[in-house]
């Protein structure tokens, strides 16, 4: 495959939250609003481009036995760095998002492109899907946490949308909503990718 | 005593870790087809979140702390739960074959279970001392069980009902989760 359509392919004909449902646990905990999803998505992506960068580059020297380990390592060492930067540059958002900021290394959409891709693809390739994977990541979660936003507060990115007028369906902002919000989504996505024949 | 108490049924029923706080929704989602699977799955780490929040809570302030490393605490802390894991499958399949038959097929999934990295950091984030930490992890993952066990009744029941088209498969399942998480919000009120 060319370099475009590793690229292209993350954002939505394999998209990481409604195509192969992975990384669900930031995907709800931190959608409360859009901002926050896009803080989620953009620290996500910032892991997963460096961690294929590194773990294509490394490829040929890590050993198969311990590659799991070995990759977890890797993981860890830029969700370190990604928490350490939010915390000294954006202490509000790294507040919001709580202990979702170390748990990314756990996120199995990381470790799934590391095993999956990275570790047996050229850098350049590697790259590129981690930047579509990312990108679609961080999509999906701006798409969710709009959702829930404008349902539960009437704003998008904290503009009001739906005027003072409109009462706000509070659930949305918390927990049962996230799934409800989720669940209904992934219906509507399911219902347009049959129609424009994505699958 | 009260607060013991409280650690548990807080984690349990008020914040649960599934259906309140979010951790540990890929096993949820994945592993909650039959009631058995779930049980088994659940046992599994109830056991691995007990020990982790042990390890990681002796690790984090007899090793961390007195070096000034709180920095690695990611680290360390997935490289703790990820070889706890190996080591318990090892000895649960020397000890006792029959529990690892039933127990050893999850055993590998729980080290990218979110919930348990997650326990072990919320124990240092809340402050707790060592017997709270492990009241509170295996506490947790009793609750992460009887979610997983509710989620799985309910599944085995759909299978024999009717379900819109686009609605099948995980989009369903988030929706009952939802009620499942608005009928535990219910529980708010008794703290």
């Amino acid at each position: 495959m060319s370099v475009i359509s590793e690229f292209s392919k993350g954002i939505i004909k394999e998209n990481a939250v409604f195509r192969l449902v992975l990384g669900l646990c930031p995907t709800l905990a931190v959608t409360t609003k859009a901002e926050f999803g896009l803080g989620m998505g953009v620290a996500t992506s910032a892991v997963l481009v460096c961690s294929n960068l590194a773990i294509s580059l490394m490829r040929n020297f890590i050993p198969a036995k311990i590659r799991i380990p070995s990759f977890i390592i890797i993981i860890a060492t830029f969700v370190t760095m990604v928490d350490m930067l939010l915390n000294a540059y954006m202490p509000a958002l790294h507040a919001q998002l709580g202990i979702f900021v170390p748990l990314i290394v756990v996120n199995c959409v990381i470790l799934g492109r590391a095993e999956a891709f990275a570790s047996k693809s050229p850098v350049v390739h590697s790259l590129a899907d981690g930047l579509g994977i990312g990108l679609g990541f961080a999509f999906s979660l701006t798409l969710l946490g709009a959702v829930r936003e404008l349902l539960g507060a009437g704003t998008i990115f904290n503009v009001n949308i739906l005027g003072a007028a409109y009462e706000p369906f509070k659930v949305f902002g918390s927990p049962p909503g996230a799934f409800l919000a989720l669940g209904l989504l992934m219906a509507l996505v399911n219902m347009l990718s049959k129609k424009y024949k994505l699958e | 005593m009260g607060e013991i108490f409280a650690i548990v049924f807080g984690a349990i029923f008020i914040n649960n870790f599934v259906l309140s706080r979010f951790l540990g929704i890929c096993p949820f989602m994945g592993v909650s087809k039959k009631v058995e699977t779930s049980l088994g799955m659940g046992m599994a780490v109830t056991f691995v979140m007990g020990l982790a929040s042990f390890v990681t809570w002796l690790l984090e302030y007899y090793v961390l702390v007195p070096n000034q490393l709180e920095y690695l605490r990611t680290i360390v802390f997935i490289l703790v739960i990820a070889s706890l894991v190996q080591f318990v499958e090892l000895v649960i399949r020397k000890a006792s074959p029959t529990l690892y038959q039933s127990l050893g097929i999850f055993l590998p999934l729980i080290t990218t279970n979110c919930a348990v990295l997650g326990v072990a950091i919320l124990n240092i984030q809340l402050g707790y001392n060592l017997f709270e930490a492990v009241v509170f992890g295996t506490a947790a993952a009793v609750g992460f069980t009887l979610a997983l066990v509710i989620m799985a009744g309910i599944r085995e029941r759909l299978e024999f009902v009717f379900v819109p088209k686009h609605f099948q498969g995980v989009s369903i399942a988030m929706i009952i989760a939802g009620i499942l998480s608005l009928a535990f919000g219910g529980f708010k009120g008794m703290m």
